[in-house]
């Protein structure tokens, strides 16, 4: 049973996915436990995966018996791992939060709904798994293609931003594939132990070069790192609710992973930060991309805006600190992508409890949020704590590490532009919780009833700002057994 | 500096949590007076804690715990050293009397939202402990953090617009610094020396950094500690004074402004180590910003006009005494750095207590109004007269022992500059404080005459009066006080 359970992360979802359209039509009501089942079952597997792993070393999974490099191979190691329980956990919790508002959203396409977010959970799933450059491309269209759906599920403007989100997704998978062909062509591997080895005795060719290129750029483009993230802000803003708490804390990050994946292992560390010479143009760039996110972010006027504008800064943070090139910005990084999973989530989901109780989302209407909302509120505040980047929460040892490793580098604009960032995300935070906590106008102090959004809301966000907290005070542990030994060898 | 023994012990943690545990409590009691009853369980329970570690301190031990390892040389981990238990011993005893004067201030003047303000004072209290009790660098900043935003709820407590711009430039200036400027600057102590830990001595003392590096970490610090309110990072302080009386009676004249403090002599003796200062020739630069505080701050003291902002101002100068003389390599200096931390406490959370007490019985906070007040409220005056004594360092009050011993510090290395800037200070701060009190003894007000006596409630009386009567024993009986700083120094 043990030994399956890199390919249960995947199929548990595929199969409750099919389950949950099926209990659409006949039964709406199962929908929910089934897919809680599904992802209760993903979750553990996967931290059970991970528990193996940190035991007993890298995991190897040949999908029908045929051996690697000409069979699909799924492959858990201490980087895939964390991220896999990450993302698990944070689909589980999504998926209790949610219950109430794709209930009153969707009553009449509720299996439609839960089985396109259950195949999303797929496709992320396996582009973290898996161990073959093409397999992950299928598993990327996978998990975008729900996405473009869920998105376009929202009224309005939604599938507008959906089918914009279409086309940019569209090329920057395009890309990806191109660069992976070219792979292919000049090492007849797809395989992605075997084309790391190949691929060490190539340093030199143009192909390759291209290649690199080409499939870093795809995966930027998926990712929104600046300039190639028109098509999100439009996307998660119009998203109906329950899609963007699942989509916004997951895709983004899970394509960060797959550019970790690919510089640190495919590449490795010698031919992307040593042969290549690209490096400190990239952290440059990234610098760029924080302070551009800020500034964005700074400009926003709508709640739900500001906060998906605020993975823009989140996304170029991981892009800088992977190509630090050294252990503290790699290591940052890494654990930043973790962390990011479960700032976002909470956030998102704070705010869509605001959303849930509050049609309106205005910087006027939000007065008095604090005595109406005060558990949802508190989350909000250590979720926007733990971005602005203060301890103990989890944000801040990213952070951290970081800024430590920029200092290594001697890249002194990443420094600036990370707590030039903290310093906006804290301006940003604070404008709404004033909002929410001055009286505007006379005094009317007392007339705020609680009103607290429903407790299968209010727990599961409880839980992850309390999460969030807790990872942060753990992250010695996090960091010296599970983060720092995922690192390739050639990290310095 | 290190006499005695590590010992390892969980009541630094208790003392850090106790009041942090009873917020639920506090948050969710329905009735005021079981609200106000645990918080004084929390505050006695805090002080027996602190007391409970005085005898292994006066021994010169050291009672440290390790909370949770974060990086590779660095936990988030207490460490109590006199220092430290000077620090937590002052201030969870005067929160046992702040929480009385806030049940008379608060519900004197029928404050809305009573349950929010004692579960974040009992909040700001745990993060003051954290600070005081702090083995290293990144736990201090931590709790520094914490405290920052736990005080954020109490300063804009009115929750009107002169407490939101209050409110904003209390975090622009605080947590600007932290994340600024200290977050950086302990970034590099981190790269260079791979240890956060305190050490006496300094961390930097072999870092081989250049004296230009020193220089800038050193203003990185002093300047990012913005809590320390050392010009030109003050003007938050006397916004700040829009907060309920007690908040700037405990925390902006005691709890927060002396952690900034307190950061700034762990950064001068146990991260640069006083040594090392005197050798880059650093320490008098500081020690020059701390002096123009010092005469600047009493200075614009002179011309305020609001009570609170006075004594805001009168704060802001205090503050830099200690850093000054944290700056001399002298131990009378030191010795008196550590006094002036518990005395100026005493002194101005009197004078605050007044202030706020004048303004719950008669509504008046200006001082141009209060002529005559003195034979209104003549106990409330004659409190006033103590505080402004100990403020102003003039026998028979413990403040007098503290400047005391700065000048005998700077006379100590020889510098005569220091004791000018003391005395002149001393002679501002007599000028700002006195004529207070003569007018309110001698003087006529407007609306005041012709009524009888009319004292602020008991709650608010008493808790002045113990106060008050701290200046006063602590004159007589600086021993405890001065153990504690003797450990510190000796060494």
């Amino acid at each position: 049973m043990t030994s399956h359970l890199p390919a249960l992360v995947v199929t548990v979802p595929l199969l409750t996915a099919f389950a949950a359209f099926a209990a659409g039509w006949l039964r709406p009501k199962l929908c929910f436990p089934v897919g809680l089942t599904g992802l209760g079952i993903t979750a553990i597997s996967s931290i059970w995966l991970l528990a193996e792993v940190l035991e007993a070393g890298t995991v190897t999974y040949e999908l029908g018996r045929w051996p690697a490099p000409w069979g699909i191979v799924y492959v858990v190691d201490r980087l895939n791992g964390v991220v896999l329980a990450a993302i698990s956990l944070c689909a589980f919790i999504q998926w209790i939060s949610s219950r109430a508002s794709v209930k009153s959203q969707f009553s009449d396409r509720i299996g439609a709904f839960y089985g396109l977010e259950l195949l999303f959970v797929t496709g992320v799933m396996g582009i973290t798994v898996t161990g073959d450059a093409f397999n992950l491309y299928v598993l990327l269209e996978i998990a975008s293609i729900t996405a473009y759906a869920l998105i376009a599920m929202g009224g309005g403007r939604a599938p507008l931003s959906s089918l914009n989100y279409v086309f940019m997704g569209t090329i920057g998978a395009c890309f990806y594939l191109l660069g992976v062909g070219y792979l292919y062509i000049m090492t007849g591997s797809l395989n992605m132990a075997d084309l790391a080895s190949i691929l060490r005795g190539m340093r030199s060719s143009q192909a390759i070069l291209v290649a690199f290129v080409i499939i870093i750029v795809g995966v930027w483009l998926k990712m929104g790192f600046f300039p190639l993230h028109g098509w999100l802000p439009n996307a998660y803003t119009h998203a109906p609710w329950p899609a963007t708490t699942l989509i916004a804390p997951l895709m983004t990050k899970v394509m960060a992973y797959v550019m970790m994946r690919l510089v640190l292992f495919l590449f490795g560390p010698e031919y992307s930060f040593g042969v290549l010479g690209l490096k400190d143009v990239v952290v440059w760039w990234a610098s760029l991309a924080v302070v551009a996110g800020s500034v964005i972010a700074l400009s926003q006027k709508d709640l739900k805006r500001m906060i998906t504008c605020i993975i823009l800064i989140e996304i170029a943070y991981m892009v800088g600190g992977t190509f630090l090139g050294n252990r503290s910005g790699t290591t940052g990084a890494i654990f930043h992508l973790v962390n990011d999973v479960f700032m976002t989530l909470c956030v998102f989901l704070a705010v869509s409890s605001l959303a849930f109780r509050q049609r309106e989302l205005d910087m006027d209407t939000m007065e008095g949020l604090f005595s109406e909302m005060p558990f949802t509120m508190g989350a909000l505040v250590t979720g926007a704590l733990s971005i602005v980047g203060v301890p103990p929460t989890c944000g801040f040892f990213s952070k951290w590490l970081l800024l430590k490793g920029a200092l290594e580098a001697g890249h002194y604009e990443f420094m600036v532009a990370l707590i030039l960032s903290s310093l906006v995300c804290l301006v940003l935070f604070f404008r709404v919780f004033e909002a929410a906590y001055f009286d505007h106008g006379e005094r009317s102090h007392g007339h705020h009833r609680m009103r607290e959004a429903p407790l299968g809301m209010v727990v599961p966000l409880l839980v992850v700002a309390i999460g969030i907290v807790a990872l942060g005070l753990m992250s010695g542990e996090v960091i010296s057994s599970i983060i720092e030994p995922a690192l390739p060898r050639g990290v310095l | 500096m290190e006499v005695g023994t590590e010992v390892n012990s969980i009541l630094p943690l208790l003392a850090v949590m106790v009041s942090a545990a009873v917020v639920p409590i506090l948050a969710s009691s329905r009735s005021a007076n079981v609200r106000e009853a645990w918080t004084f369980v929390a505050a006695f329970g805090k002080v027996g804690i602190v007391l409970a570690m005085l005898p292994h301190v006066l021994r010169g031990d050291k009672l440290s715990f390790e909370i949770a390892p974060v990086f590779p040389g660095v936990s988030l981990a207490f460490r109590v050293d006199a220092m430290g238990e000077l620090f937590a011993l002052v201030s969870s005893f005067l929160w046992i009397v702040t929480s009385a004067y806030s049940i008379g201030y608060m519900r004197g003047l029928k404050e809305h939202g009573q349950t929010r303000y004692y579960s974040y004072f009992a909040l700001a209290m745990s993060s003051t402990m954290g600070v005081a009790f702090s083995a290293n660098l990144l736990t201090l900043y931590v709790f520094y953090e914490l405290l920052s935003f736990a005080t954020y709820p109490l300063v804009t407590h009115h929750q009107d617009e002169e407490g939101r711009s209050a409110g904003r430039r209390y975090l622009t200036y605080i947590v600007g610094g932290s994340i600024g400027l200290v977050l950086p600057a302990m970034l590099v102590c981190y790269g260079s020396s791979q240890t956060l830990d305190f050490t006496p001595g300094g961390i930097l003392a072999n870092s081989g950094l250049s004296r230009f590096e020193l220089g800038l970490l050193l203003f990185m610090f002093v300047f990012g500690f913005a809590k320390a309110a050392i010009m030109p990072f003050h003007s938050w302080l006397p916004a700040a004074m829009v907060a309920p009386t007690p908040v700037s009676a405990l925390l902006h004249a005691v709890a927060v402004v002396k952690v900034g403090v307190f950061s700034i002599l762990r950064v001068l003796g146990w991260v640069f180590g006083v040594a090392l200062l005197g050798n880059v020739e650093l320490g008098w630069l500081v020690g020059f910003v701390a002096s123009g505080t010092i005469i600047g701050a009493s200075l614009v003291a002179l011309t305020q006009d609001g009570l609170k902002r006075m004594l805001a101002y009168s704060t802001i100068g205090q503050l830099s005494y200690i850093i000054l003389a944290g700056t001399l390599n002298s131990g009378f200096a030191w010795k008196g750095a550590l006094l002036h931390i518990a005395m100026h406490a005493l002194g101005k959370i009197t004078l605050f207590f007044c202030a706020g007490a004048i303004y719950v019985a008669t509504k008046k906070e200006r001082i141009s109004e209060m002529g005559g007040i003195g034979r209104r409220m003549p106990l409330t005056m004659s409190v006033f007269l103590v505080g402004a004594l100990c403020v102003i360092g003039l026998p028979p009050t413990g403040g007098f022992i503290s400047k005391w011993f700065l000048c005998l510090g700077s006379l100590e290395i020889g510098q005569i500059w220091p004791v000018v800037v003391l005395l002149t200070s001393s002679v501002l701060s007599a000028a700002y404080l006195i004529p207070v009190v003569y007018k309110g003894f001698f003087g006529t007000g407007p609306d005041i005459q012709g009524e009888g006596m009319k004292e602020a409630p008991v709650w608010c009386l008493v808790p002045m009066t113990v106060s008050a009567a701290g200046c006063i024993a602590s004159f007589f009986f600086p021993g405890l006080f001065l153990g504690l700083a003797e450990i510190i120094v000796r060494g």
